[in-house]
């Protein structure tokens, strides 16, 4: 721009008047003395003056500058010398030139030191000392004349006169018209010279300004200051430092003097009002806005030089100063923020001066400025920069669009009528105010000044224009990002459109910033625009959208009473129409109009069976502000049968909340989140996701029922998982005729309905009674209000509400009332019957077919509860039972479906006897059976009887089997003693129940009396008690008087009853058994001998231990057949082993230790075995023990025949086991498997075929074999050799 | 002194916003709405460079004819807004700063309050009179 700036003064100008005042000056300097040789130098010195900077030391302190200089060349005349008190500085010469090439001594003295002391004088009678004079020489007019004198000499000549101590004021310049060296360096250093001097003066000429300015404005207070005056003088300063090019201290003056005017301004406020001010508070006569095409607007300067500027005018002079400034200085931003700054300072300074403003003329002015700050920068700026600006300037276009919108309606442009005449003249005052255009615009189309005139010559142009800049500031703010003020505009403009009474137009832009502002959560917006939306809604007919809207300002808390009250009127006469007939009806959101505050469940579980009532409870909160009649309430509820897998099992009704009703706190009350009503998000809401809708599945397989899998399902996926952004604003109830789809009615579902329902403000309970006819789960869908023709929707109830229906089959329980049956004893059995869906009649009855073993003993008070299904007591009635030979038949009290009867029954149990033994006692040996019920008395091993009962149930052609458990509270054991040839029985009995029993009446009899038999007691008591967990030992004596029979059976009898129950009857306990071969057969005898020659047995030595066996019976017919007997020289003898075992290492056998004989079957016969034995330790010991057993040949067959495919020799062990029972110890087992072995070596482990002849043992029966010598002792002395004594003390 | 305060949350929705009754209240909502505007263009332009070295005062936000708005945002992106008459010029930009401040102070004061639920209006009595303090004192 600098550049720009055009040089086109020349020196061939210079004598003419100097053109001051415009901005293409520089500073003055004169020329004086030959005109001919400055001329010839002229270009080249303009030249090259500015192409080098010079150095700028300035005063006060300010930052030194690099700076060009310029000088514009004007001949001398006194003229130019500034008078005193002359303030101007444009036209002020800094430096004063003499030229001269004078170089002969002679012309000098003639001419040249006359003129030059002229022009020294003239220079100081006005008190310059800015001078300098050049001398040029040049080689041709050295030629020329003579040199008689050296060039220094004139040189020195002038110095000696000129320069008496500024030697320096005087420079010589030499040939500078040729290109030399010589003559480069002679320029160079006089342009120094000559740069130097000019910023000297411009530094003491300035400075000497500036305190003269300062000076002036210190005296400010004064009476006669003025501002005007002032400002003329310090904007001189501002020119100067503008020609230097030094635009930033130009704008400071410019700065100063706003800031000084500023504060009169805000003085004269506060009551300080300068004199001078007065002149600013004329009325505005003109209002022509800003002119920033000029560099300078002379006409507005001329004003203020004139004190005749109005407030305006100083504002807009100032303020295109400044622009042109902030131009050069390449800030066109800074402008377009200046400008909006000046344009609201300048309205707030009109009101504070109380200026008088013809209405709108401020306006007029606002957008001509606007528009001209707009285009002042477009013409310096490109498009690119423009945009990325847009920031900038958007507000100087919504400034202005703004009072072009105040101006239409203040000339009755924007009504629907056009203009009236009064608008007319009010127009006309405001286009005279604009006079006329200026020059520089007048050629161009698009001026603001046009654009006004045109705007207000008519409503289309008005329209045009005021659109135009709209959208302009709305794409501005667009693309900026300011979404918020693009929609202000736009609202703005649909207030426009909807003066105009275009609706449509309007529609679109309301709605956009109806969008935003619920977004956002601003309600007085939402408030104020919903209600220009209704407005909108309701011109464009469209009366769905307007109900909806109207329902939402109805329950706006933001507006009054009155207007809430008008646009609940609008729905209810809307709803009272009755025209058309058509069932057209509007279903509008309910959100507004009430909300589902609470719904309650009667009873809480909601779960009930098929047929029974439900009640619901809602808290519907109104939100119109007066009562409201709607003529149905219904919810929609969705059906969904019985899954297989959810079966509800019987007999839990009070089971909850395992699955189905979320949210349901246990007294049944499902709580709903409170929105606001007027649909904006509750705080915060808006941008919180939904909560988590979590529910459990269970998959079964359909065959079996078993679970496949189970997990948890979010119910609300799309709701979590949709995008964020797009979603807020669009799905808001009521933002528009969007949300009209989401308000639709679901068909085909069932409905509760309420008729005739006033919803009265505020919180109102309605009931429903909910459907329950089949079975299967009911989820609340929809609520539906409707009023005539309204309906209002909400549709979706969430949480999801539920409640369950089930169905159930009639069921029959038998169970134990106590913790365990006890067998033998009347024991209560609780019978409950759940009905289900199934009516007990009168007469109806059960009935119990009878087994022997458990006989029902029925009571005549026997009275039955009734329950109801949640468990309360209906009623109570007697049974009556009536038994028969094969059926107990209980006829049941007439009991409602879904409800428990309940009877206890006593019931006893006989014990089984021995046959049942076998099975019960292998059952508590072996695998614990009763898993199902895990109680104590597994561990103590009680015998069980598990008895069925068949129950024929009125509701059912099957018979019902149900299976009771027993245990029997005794364990019978008997054990068969000798002494020689008497026999003992003893019987033992153990309590293994938890309970106490008395026993009384125990007795011992044979089943198939035996007269030779005789049984003698040698019990003492009768009666005993026997405690839990604790034992009875009951003995007799077996006395025969012929011989026994070989198989003796015994019955045991015993009565017992609990001890605790005194008077209790006594019930019979038996324990059959069966004793085989009872009498003795054999009696084995031991002698122990010392060795011979000794009087003792000695430790080491040998002992003789004779074993002397006899036969004491003659064999008996059965026995006959069972022993084995081999005819040999007509004796019959048997095969008998012995066996001689010391199981306690008292004894070491030497030789064999056990043998076969052959013992006559006779009795009285005797076989002795002699054996060696010798003892190990001293003292007495213990005789070893002496085995018999049968030997069996191997061709005779097992006595019993062993089970199918155990080895052979488990079987022996298995019979010796069973035989031996407890006398039977380890050790006989052990030998008798070594004679076992030794016998048969051939097959030792074979575990094969059992039809390999090989010979076997058998055990005698207990009590078949006496020993005589059983617990005997022998005393052993130490060996007789050995001296030492062995003493062990412990 | 001020004819509007408003404290916006970080969402954009007003926590509190109060202006002199004697005004359209209105006006100022749509104003302190569109100032948002600006905050966020200015915040965004600042927050890249020195987002924990920014200065929490915005400053002028924008002027209009007969307001000045200005900004202030808290660390946590809460906003303060403050409506000032154009005609008081007596305000300096200090004297702004210093009524921010103290809506700052007491605005945490009230968050400190352990019965106050973030995101909730203001309904502190003492945020209150502070704000009253700030609009009292001019009028």
């Amino acid at each position: 721009m600098v550049d720009q700036r055009e040089r086109s003064e020349s020196m061939e100008a210079h004598d003419e008047k100097p053109i001051i005042y415009t901005m293409e000056n520089k500073p003055i300097v004169t020329c004086a003395g030959d005109q001919a040789l400055f001329t010839s130098l002229y270009n080249a010195l303009a030249q090259q003056l500015p192409r080098e900077p010079m150095e700028w030391r300035r005063s006060y302190g300010r930052a030194p500058k690099m700076i060009h200089l310029e000088a514009n060349f004007v001949q001398f005349k006194e003229e130019l010398l500034p008078r005193e008190g002359n303030k101007a500085l444009l036209t002020f010469p800094f430096l004063h030139i003499y030229w001269t090439d004078c170089c002969d001594t002679e012309v000098y003295k003639a001419s040249v030191k006359d003129d030059m002391l002229r022009w020294q004088s003239t220079l100081r009678h006005h008190g310059t000392q800015d001078w300098l004079i050049v001398v040029v020489e040049t080689d041709g007019k050295k030629k020329n004349k003579t040199n008689l004198l050296p060039r220094t000499s004139i040189m020195d000549k002038i110095r000696n006169d000129f320069c008496n101590k500024q030697s320096d004021r005087c420079v010589a310049l030499a040939d500078p018209l040729k290109d030399s060296s010589r003559s480069q360096e002679s320029w160079s250093s006089f342009l120094t010279k000559l740069r130097t001097l000019l910023l000297m003066s411009f530094t003491k000429n300035l400075g000497r300004f500036e305190d003269d300015m300062r000076t002036m404005r210190e005296k400010r207070t004064e009476p006669g200051w003025s501002f005007c005056d002032y400002f003329m003088v310090q904007e001189e300063l501002a020119f100067v430092f503008e020609m230097l090019q030094q635009f930033e201290d130009a704008l400071v003056q410019y700065d100063e003097l706003d800031a000084l005017f500023t504060q009169y301004v805000l003085n004269f406020g506060a009551g300080d009002g300068a004199n001078w001010l007065g002149s600013f508070c004329q009325p505005v006569r003109s209002w022509n806005g800003l002119v920033l095409r000029r560099p300078i607007d002379m006409e507005k300067r001329e004003l203020i030089q004139c004190r005749d500027a109005s407030l305006l005018d100083l504002r807009s002079y100032l303020f295109s100063r400044q622009c042109t400034l902030l131009i050069f200085l390449q800030r066109p931003w800074e402008v377009t923020q200046r400008a909006l700054e000046l344009l609201h300072n300048c309205v707030q300074e009109l009101r504070l001066l109380e200026v008088s403003v013809l209405q709108g003329a401020l306006d007029c002015w606002v957008f001509l400025s606007c528009l001209e700050v707009l285009h002042r920068i477009e013409g310096c700026c490109d498009r690119a920069q423009l945009e990325a600006n847009f920031s900038h300037t958007v507000g100087l276009w919504t400034y202005a669009t703004e009072k072009l919108k105040s101006l239409g309606e203040l000339c009755g442009l924007v009504s629907e009528k056009g203009p009236d005449s009064e608008d007319l003249n009010r127009t006309v005052d405001l286009l005279a105010g604009l006079g006329t255009e200026r020059p520089e615009t007048a050629n161009s189309l698009q001026s603001p000044y046009k654009k006004l005139k045109e705007a207000l010559s008519s409503v289309e142009a008005f329209e045009k224009h005021y659109l135009d800049l709209s959208h302009a500031a709305m794409e501005m703010y667009r693309a900026i990002g300011r979404m918020r003020s693009a929609r202000l505009v736009g609202k703005s403009l649909a207030e426009f459109y909807m003066r105009k009474g275009e609706p449509q137009s309007a529609a679109l832009f309301l709605q956009d910033s109806l969008k935003s502002y619920v977004a956002e959560g601003w309600t007085l917006q939402i408030t104020h625009t919903r209600k220009q939306v209704a407005d909108c809604q309701k011109q464009l007919g469209q009366t769905e959208d307007y109900l909806q809207t109207s329902a939402l300002l109805a329950s706006d808390a933001n507006l009054t009473d009155e207007e809430r009250k008008h646009f609940c009127q609008e729905i209810l006469a809307f709803a009272s129409q009755t025209s058309s007939g058509q069932a057209q009806k509007a279903a509008l959101s309910m959100s507004a109009f009430a909300q589902l505050r609470e719904l309650r469940f009667r009873p809480a579980t909601a779960v009930l069976h098929v047929g029974s009532a439900l009640q619901l409870e809602l808290c519907l909160c109104s939100l119109m502000p007066v009562p409201v009649h709607l003529e149905q309430l219904s919810a929609s509820v969705l059906f969904t049968m019985e899954q297989p897998g959810q079966k509800i099992p019987y007999g839990s009704l009070q089971r909850r909340p395992s699955h189905g009703i979320a949210g349901l706190s246990p007294d049944g009350v499902v709580l709903f989140p409170a929105t606001s009503p007027s649909g904006v998000p509750s705080l915060g809401l808006a941008s919180a996701p939904p909560t988590l809708e979590l529910s459990e599945i269970q998959d079964r397989s359909p065959s079996d029922n078993a679970l496949n899998s189970t997990g948890v399902v979010c119910k609300n996926v799309h709701l979590l998982l949709r995008r964020q952004d797009s979603s807020t604003s669009m799905e808001m109830p009521g933002a528009g005729s969007a949300s009209a789809a989401a308000v639709a009615m679901e068909d085909g579902m069932q409905q509760l309905k309420t008729l005739d329902v006033t919803l009265l403000p505020g919180n109102n309970i309605v009931h429903f009674t909910a459907p329950s006819q089949k079975a299967g789960t009911y989820t609340l869908r929809q609520l539906c209000a409707t009023v005539g023709r309204v309906q209002f929707l909400l549709p979706h109830i969430y949480p999801v509400v539920q409640y369950e229906v089930y169905s159930q089959e009639p069921q029959l329980t038998i169970e134990p009332l106590s913790e365990n049956l006890l067998a033998g004893l009347p024991q209560k059995v609780k019978f409950s019957i759940v009905t289900g869906h199934y009516t007990l009649k009168k007469g109806e009855a059960l009935q119990l077919s009878n087994t022997e073993s458990m006989p029902i003993l029925h009571t005549h008070t026997c009275s039955a509860q009734i329950l109801s299904s949640t468990g309360e007591l209906v009623g109570e009635n007697t049974l009556s039972i009536h038994s028969s030979e094969k059926v107990t038949s209980i006829s049941l009290p007439p009991t409602l479906p879904y409800h428990t009867l309940l009877f206890h029954l006593e019931v006893l149990c006989h014990i089984p006897t021995s046959p049942a033994r076998p099975e019960s006692e292998r059952l508590t040996n072996g695998e614990v059976r009763y898993r199902t019920k895990s109680h104590v008395c597994h561990n103590s091993g009680m015998a069980s009887v598990d008895q069925k009962v068949s129950v024929d149930c009125p509701w059912s052609i099957y018979s019902t089997l149900i299976s009771l458990t027993f245990y029997i509270p005794f364990k019978a054991k008997y054990s068969l003693l000798s002494a020689g040839k008497r026999k003992y029985i003893q019987v033992f009995l153990q309590n293994v129940s938890e309970t106490n029993f008395r026993l009384d009446n125990q007795s011992l009899t044979q089943r198939q009396p035996t007269p030779t038999l005789e049984l003698s007691s040698l019990n003492a008591k009768a009666q005993q008690l026997v405690h839990s967990k604790q034992s009875v030992f009951c003995l007799w004596e077996v006395k025969w008087k012929t011989d026994p029979p070989a198989c003796l059976q015994f019955s045991f009898s015993a009565s017992f009853a609990p001890s605790d129950v005194p008077g209790a009857e006594l019930k019979p306990y038996v324990y059959d058994f069966q004793l085989e071969r009872v009498s003795t057969l054999y009696s084995v005898r031991a002698e122990i001998r010392p060795g011979s020659g000794e009087q003792h047995c000695r430790t080491g030595a040998l002992c003789g231990l004779e074993v002397s066996i006899t036969r004491l019976t003659e064999p008996s017919d059965a026995e006959r057949d069972d022993e084995e007997t081999t005819e040999t020289e007509g004796l019959r003898t048997t095969k008998l082993m012995y066996e001689v075992v010391d199981n306690s290492s008292n004894w070491a056998v030497c030789g064999k230790s056990s043998g076969l004989v052959s013992m006559p079957v006779a009795a009285s016969a005797t076989h002795k075995v002699q054996m060696e034995l010798m003892p190990l330790f001293a003292g007495h010991l213990p005789f070893p023990s002496i085995k018999v057993l049968k030997y069996l040949p191997h061709n005779a067959t097992p006595a019993i025949q062993p089970d199918t495919d155990s080895c052979l020799e488990n079987d022996n062990l298995s019979l010796l086991d069973k035989g031996l029972d407890d006398q039977a110890d380890t050790a006989s087992l052990r030998s008798r498997g070594s004679v076992h072995s030794l016998g048969s070596c051939d097959q030792p482990q074979q575990p094969a075929p059992r039809v390999l002849p090989m010979p076997r043992l058998e055990p005698f029966a207990p009590g078949q074999v006496f020993n005589c010598s059983r617990g005997r002792q022998v005393l052993v002395l130490p060996a007789a050799d050995d001296h030492i004594l062995e003493v062990n003390a412990t | 002194m001020a004819v509007c305060v408003a404290v916006i949350a970080k969402e954009n929705y007003p926590l509190y916003i109060r202006s002199v009754p004697t005004q359209n209240e209105l006006k100022f909502h749509y104003t302190v709405h569109t100032s948002l505007d600006v905050v966020e263009e200015k915040v965004s332009a600042v927050g890249k460079a020195l987002a924990d070295q920014r200065e929490l005062y915005l400053g002028l936000l924008y002027p209009t004819e007969d307001y000045k708005v200005y900004g202030y945002v808290t660390n946590s992106k809460v906003k303060f807004v403050i409506v000032v008459d154009s005609s008081n010029t007596s305000l300096r930009d200090n004297e702004i700063r210093s009524m921010f401040r103290k809506l700052h102070n007491s605005f945490t004061d009230v968050m400190c309050n352990p019965f106050y639920n973030p995101g909730d209006a203001i309904q502190s009595r003492a945020f209150d009179s502070v704000v009253s303090g700030m609009m009292v004192q001019a009028c």
